[in-house]
């Protein structure tokens, strides 16, 4: 039986370990992160997993204990949060390339510096072109959901890539929300056996990993990754529609709320979703026909469901937690903007880069973006395509 | 050995190298810019650049140290470097073939 109870996102998250009960965890503290495997860790300690926890001394040492352990045959999982991701980088890369399943939870925290501990989705949407499949969920319930199906995306015989849980810093990972745990057995036969190939244990059959790979042979690996990518498209719709049997929640590759006769949509990732709901539902109550669309996965990007979703709308406002510097906008907005293009959506759309650092974005900011779509809507210009939401002048 | 003009979907996934031992089949001789030679009348056998070649390109018979696999030998100056009694020198590649 499934039990309610409350939690924040790392406990949630904490707990869908303790079910999944990985063989290797190579973790390092970061903030917002640290409660995650500080959690886990005494789950280690209290015997209720079976799993080696290694306690690394950086967090480059805890993705490439991560790839070693993954490469040697386990199941592995590990957290982390901004500057400890940034600090993995170049085994981030090596991990998709060697095709690792890791289970990755990055609870969004803002990349220093200036220092900042608190949430935007620079760090995460820095290692976008990583090779990694990317879901970004908005409350505990989502994390924990996410951390589970991730497992089964990143480990199908037709993946095998690592994967990234995404939820935002504090908001999510420190919040008290109510959240359904599944029953032990439940989520132990969802995730089921872990099923190594070519492991570095398997002595009767040898095999190295990471040799030097030149001209000759790289693009054709290159390749490779995409089209474990292409796979995850399916895959992930496939794991999702399995949980939803199983335990009822739905999930795909975006969320729409009121969205089909909006003719005003924005969208956004992770929990400002649940405040702009709010201001989705007033607006509505005011007779504006406005929509919003959360999107879950990012890596793969599914550019064409998100255009058909958005396609007969009037104008579409992008939130991005994130800049590119020096870019046209946002890595939502670009990507965004990219597959209207690609699929011939007409709509007219805006950026709107907000939240940084863990600046508040209020439903007043929010009901703003909204006028100025409607805006846009009624006079057809675009004075400004990217805004910085709530910065002083 | 995978054939060298395979396409993607004939290769191991991820650059892995699934059969053992076919470092044999990929020559690092032409690498070389120095060849190694050794004086037997100088040789100990000790084996020691045996030991420490990073190439397993000493050619050892009946526990003697007979001479290089030049097929695979990077010309590194391993053997040369740790013989302790000096029995192996470094030539320029050019100035060996010439010999």
């Amino acid at each position: 039986m499934s039990r309610f109870e409350a939690m924040d996102g790392n406990a949630a998250t904490a707990e869908a370990m303790r079910q999944i009960n990985p063989d290797v965890v190579p973790a390092y503290p970061i903030t917002p992160q640290t409660s995650t495997v500080q959690t886990f860790s005494q789950f280690v300690a209290d015997g209720e997993v079976d799993t080696e926890f290694i306690r690394v001394e950086s967090e480059h040492s805890a993705m490439a204990a991560c790839i070693g352990a993954s490469a040697a045959g386990g199941r592995v999982m590990t957290a982390t949060s901004a500057n400890g991701l940034a600090l993995m980088w170049e085994m981030v890369y090596i991990a998709a390339s060697n095709r690792t399943p890791i289970v990755m939870t990055v609870v969004n925290r803002a990349l220093s510096g200036p220092i900042n501990i608190h949430c935007d989705h620079s760090d995460s949407m820095g290692a976008r072109d990583a090779g990694w499949i990317q879901l970004f969920g908005e409350n505990p319930q989502e994390g924990y959901d996410n951390c589970i199906q991730a497992v089964r995306i990143a480990e199908h015989e037709d993946v095998l890539l690592p994967v990234m849980s995404m939820y935002d810093g504090f908001i999510t990972s420190h919040g008290l929300e109510r959240v359904q745990i599944e029953d032990d057995g439940a989520i132990k036969d969802f995730v089921g056996p872990f099923t190594a190939h070519e492991a570095l244990l398997d002595v009767d059959h040898p095999v190295t990993y990471g040799p030097l790979d030149f001209y000759d042979f790289y693009m054709e690996h290159k390749r490779q990754q995409v089209e474990g990518m292409k796979h995850a498209r399916r895959v992930i719709l496939e794991v999702a529609a399995d949980f939803e049997k199983r335990f009822g929640r739905h999930y795909g590759f975006f969320d729409g709320y009121r969205l089909d006769d909006a003719e005003l949509a924005l969208v956004v990732l992770s929990s400002t979703a649940g405040t702009a709901r709010s201001v989705v539902d007033d607006l509505r109550s005011q007779g504006l026909k406005v929509g919003l669309l959360k999107p879950r996965v990012f890596r793969p990007f599914p550019a064409e469901e998100l255009a058909d979703a958005l396609r007969d709308k009037a104008v579409v406002g992008v939130m991005d937690r994130s800049d590119s510097f020096g870019a046209l906008g946002g890595p939502l907005f670009m990507e965004l903007s990219a597959a209207f293009k690609i699929h011939d959506v007409p709509a007219k759309t805006v950026d709107y880069v907000f939240g940084l650092g863990g600046r508040d974005t209020t439903p007043d900011q929010i009901e703003s973006v909204f006028r100025d779509l409607a805006g846009i809507a009624e006079t057809g210009k675009i004075q400004q395509p990217v805004t910085y939401l709530g910065v002083r002048e | 050995m995978v054939n060298p003009n395979a396409g993607w979907k004939e290769i191991p996934w991820g650059g892995k190298i699934v059969e053992a031992g076919n470092a044999r089949e990929y020559e690092t001789g032409s690498w070389r810019a120095q060849q190694p030679v050794v004086d037997q009348e100088t040789c100990i056998n000790c084996l020691e650049c045996w030991v420490f070649c990073p190439d397993v390109s000493i050619d050892v018979k009946d526990g003697e140290m007979v001479g290089f696999h030049l097929r695979f030998c990077k010309g590194c100056g391993i053997c040369a470097s740790i013989c302790p009694v000096e029995a192996i020198t470094m030539v320029a590649e050019a100035e060996a073939e010439g010999s």
